[in-house]
């Protein structure tokens, strides 16, 4: 093996490959350009876009003001005219700072008046990292409900590249939920070529036949450990990653579920009103003819997210929950 | 404890009931001096400016007219008294600029090419409106003409304005953005988000408030502690003027300095146009809690008026002309209602169209 095919088959974490999707879609389409709080000077709190500003300078890697609200109402003007802004919330939880542009000015204008707002919101999302309420919210659900927009969220990095240089090169709104508890976790070895994973496209994570364990985000990684530790009892789980949450790739949800007649939906996000509801909801309409057992819901209570580290781990969903609900499942 | 709250409700009722009986926000500017008005505006521009206001209020009016007919359903938002704004400031900007208006701004998309018929089948949901009957009256907007959509939730598009501002400033356009929002406008966060992103990035574009008076039915003074708007502009390093409002020359002049000083990379002006709501906030609301007295004051400077005065004073127009103008407006709203009420209302199923986009253009 050769220096060069070592370095380029160097693994790369899911920060690296966000990192990476924004620096190629930059260097390729010169409408890219980023905003957001402490990503230039500082390369962001994560350090996702440490060294952008000296590669494309002040006016391609924007420090703002702190004001959510007017940063992405900015993004939006300067989409519709034709630039493709890359936003970057500081922290998925301060995306409420920006509700109202998102859902009233962003996802309506297309419908409203034609107008197309092709512009990312990269919103680092979900606990483990000891954030406590403020910096370990899951909100995808809050916009879940609002039509005009599109809401993606990977779980590896290769799908974290993939899926990022897709939504910039959506025409619409997409909301990126990248995970910072896998931030640095996961690595992969990435294609040197470019590629995208298309925006709507669930992916098997792993093949199964008794339960359809469908996820997204850093849970699909707990899917995964769990269906390991079931395998040993016979249980077979197929560990669906929905990758994009808004358009639902509801034909291979239902292709699964039709396949094992069983389904259990875990999410990070609360339980109430959460997209796993909205699921559960479509395979009652869809799929009653194919389910041989309850579709049940594994998600955090309805509360904000603890700090504490045993209210914490209490919170958030455990291989056990999985383990407990696919043995009940797997007795119908 | 009941006293405590007798108390401060009489003391906002007080200031509430000076609001009423005070002096009212009278707009004292000296009138324009006519060599001014000479000297840096082209007769034929005035002239122009005339037949826009002229067409803004027979087309409001029409509006109005059909609402209490009730052949026009949900709200009904007009520049009735305060159409020299939108008429002078869309004026004075370039084809190539965009206007990112106030819902109190038909002169705006008159000038931009939207025609009367167009906005009638608009405010008739009908399918050859600008939204094909997706949103109703001002709620319009089109790319190709510079003309971003309003959004209700006011101050809203102050922030994106901005962003169509830093969209020519990446590219090295010499454009401007111009847009603005009323005195209640500015109280909201995104109106501040917005004046302050500019400021800091010097960007070109122009911000105004419509200063009628009143949001809606709250009196400026229940709305801010200050007199003046305009003071909000000093906060965020940036030039602000007042401007009277119902003159459409002044309104022209004001716009132009602040378009042009934006366009050499000057960055961004505020601009208060003081002016007077003389209907309700929609043409349901009767507004009795606007004075009368304060109401028939604002009528003897009526910008339509201001306008006439204007021209007689410079030798550009008497009543024959007036009237002339009159006539052709009418006509023009006229043939544009037969063309509304003649066009198909849209389908049940297209409200499933267009909730995505296919693709994305520059602009």
């Amino acid at each position: 093996m050769t220096t060069e095919t070592v370095q380029r088959q160097q693994e790369v974490t899911y920060l690296e490959a966000i990192s990476q999707a924004l620096d190629e879609e930059m260097t390729r389409d010169e409408r890219v350009f980023l905003m957001g709080e402490d990503i230039g000077t500082y390369g962001g709190a994560f350090k996702i876009t440490e060294g952008f500003m000296a590669k494309y300078g002040e006016w391609r890697v924007i420090d703002t003001p702190l004001a959510e609200s007017g940063f992405v109402g900015a993004a939006i003007g300067a989409a519709m005219m034709g630039l493709r802004p890359v936003v970057e919330m500081q922290f998925a939880d301060f995306i409420s700072c920006a509700f109202d542009q998102i859902t009233e000015v962003a996802a309506k204008n297309h419908y409203r008046w034609g107008a197309a707002v092709p512009m990312v919101i990269r919103a680092p999302f979900g606990g483990g990292v000891h954030g406590g309420p403020f910096h370990s919210e899951c909100p995808e659900g809050w916009f879940f409900h609002s039509p005009g927009l599109k809401i993606v969220a990977p779980s590896t990095p290769y799908d974290a590249k993939g899926l990022l240089k897709a939504a910039i090169r959506d025409p619409n709104p997409v909301l990126y939920f990248e995970h910072k508890f896998l931030y640095r976790r996961i690595k992969a070895v990435l294609p040197s070529e470019d590629y995208i994973v298309p925006i709507g496209k669930a992916d098997v994570k792993r093949a199964g036949n008794d339960i359809s364990l469908i996820t997204y985000g850093a849970m699909v990684h707990l899917a995964l450990e769990a269906a390991e530790l079931l395998a040993q009892e016979g249980i077979d789980l197929e560990v669906v990653d929905l990758r994009t949450l808004i358009p639902l790739d509801k034909d291979r949800v239902y292709e699964s579920v039709r396949k094992t007649s069983k389904a259990i939906l875990l999410h990070e996000d609360n339980k109430t009103g959460g997209i796993g509801a909205e699921i559960a909801a479509l395979l009652a309409e869809d799929c009653f003819d194919h389910l041989d057992g309850p579709v049940l819901r594994i998600a955090p209570p309805d509360t904000p997210v603890p700090f504490s580290t045993p209210l914490e781990e209490y919170f958030r969903p455990k291989v056990s929950d999985i383990a407990t609900a696919a043995r009940k499942l797997a007795a119908y | 404890m009941p006293a405590v709250q007798e108390q401060s409700a009489g003391t906002l009722l007080e200031r509430y009931a000076g609001n009423l009986t005070q002096t009212p926000l009278l707009c004292e500017e000296e009138p324009m001096d006519p060599a001014d008005v000479t000297r840096d505006i082209k007769r034929a521009d005035l002239l122009q400016m005339y037949y826009y206001l002229r067409l803004t209020r027979a087309l409001e009016d029409r509006v109005t007219a059909l609402y209490r007919q009730g052949r026009i359903v949900g709200g009904v938002y007009t520049s009735h008294g305060m159409e020299a704004i939108a008429v002078g400031y869309a004026s004075a900007l370039e084809r190539n600029d965009v206007i990112a208006p106030f819902h109190r701004d038909m002169g705006a998309f008159l000038i931009r090419g939207f025609t009367p018929g167009e906005v009638l089948a608009q405010y008739l949901g009908k399918r050859t409106g600008p939204t094909k009957g997706k949103d109703g009256n001002v709620h319009m907007g089109d790319l190709k003409r510079g003309m971003i959509g309003f959004v209700s939730h006011l101050a809203d598009n102050l922030p994106v304005a901005t962003g169509v501002a830093l969209a020519f400033k990446i590219r090295g356009e010499r454009r401007v953005a111009f847009t603005g929002t009323g005195d209640g406008g500015t109280s909201r966060g995104d109106f501040h988000e917005a004046m302050n992103f500019a400021a800091v990035r010097k960007l070109p574009v122009v911000l105004f408030c419509n200063n009628n008076q009143y949001a809606y039915s709250t009196p400026q003074r229940l709305q801010m502690a200050i007199h003046d708007v305009v003071d909000r502009a000093k906060a965020y390093g940036m030039p602000g003027e007042i401007v009277d409002g119902n003159d459409v020359a002044a309104v022209y002049l004001a716009s132009k300095r602040a378009i042009e000083l934006a366009r050499a990379g000057g960055g961004p002006t505020f601009l208060e146009f003081k002016t007077m709501r003389m209907h309700g906030h929609s043409e349901h609301d009767p507004a009795k809690y606007v004075p009368r007295k304060l109401l028939e004051e604002w009528k003897k400077k009526d910008p339509i008026l201001k306008a006439e005065q204007l021209l007689v004073q410079l030798g550009y127009g008497d009543d024959a002309y007036f009237h002339e103008v009159g006539e052709r407006v009418k006509k023009e709203v006229e043939a544009g209602l037969e063309f509304a009420e003649q066009s198909p209302l849209p389908e049940g199923p297209e409200v499933l169209e267009g909730v995505f986009a296919e693709k994305a253009d520059s602009y």
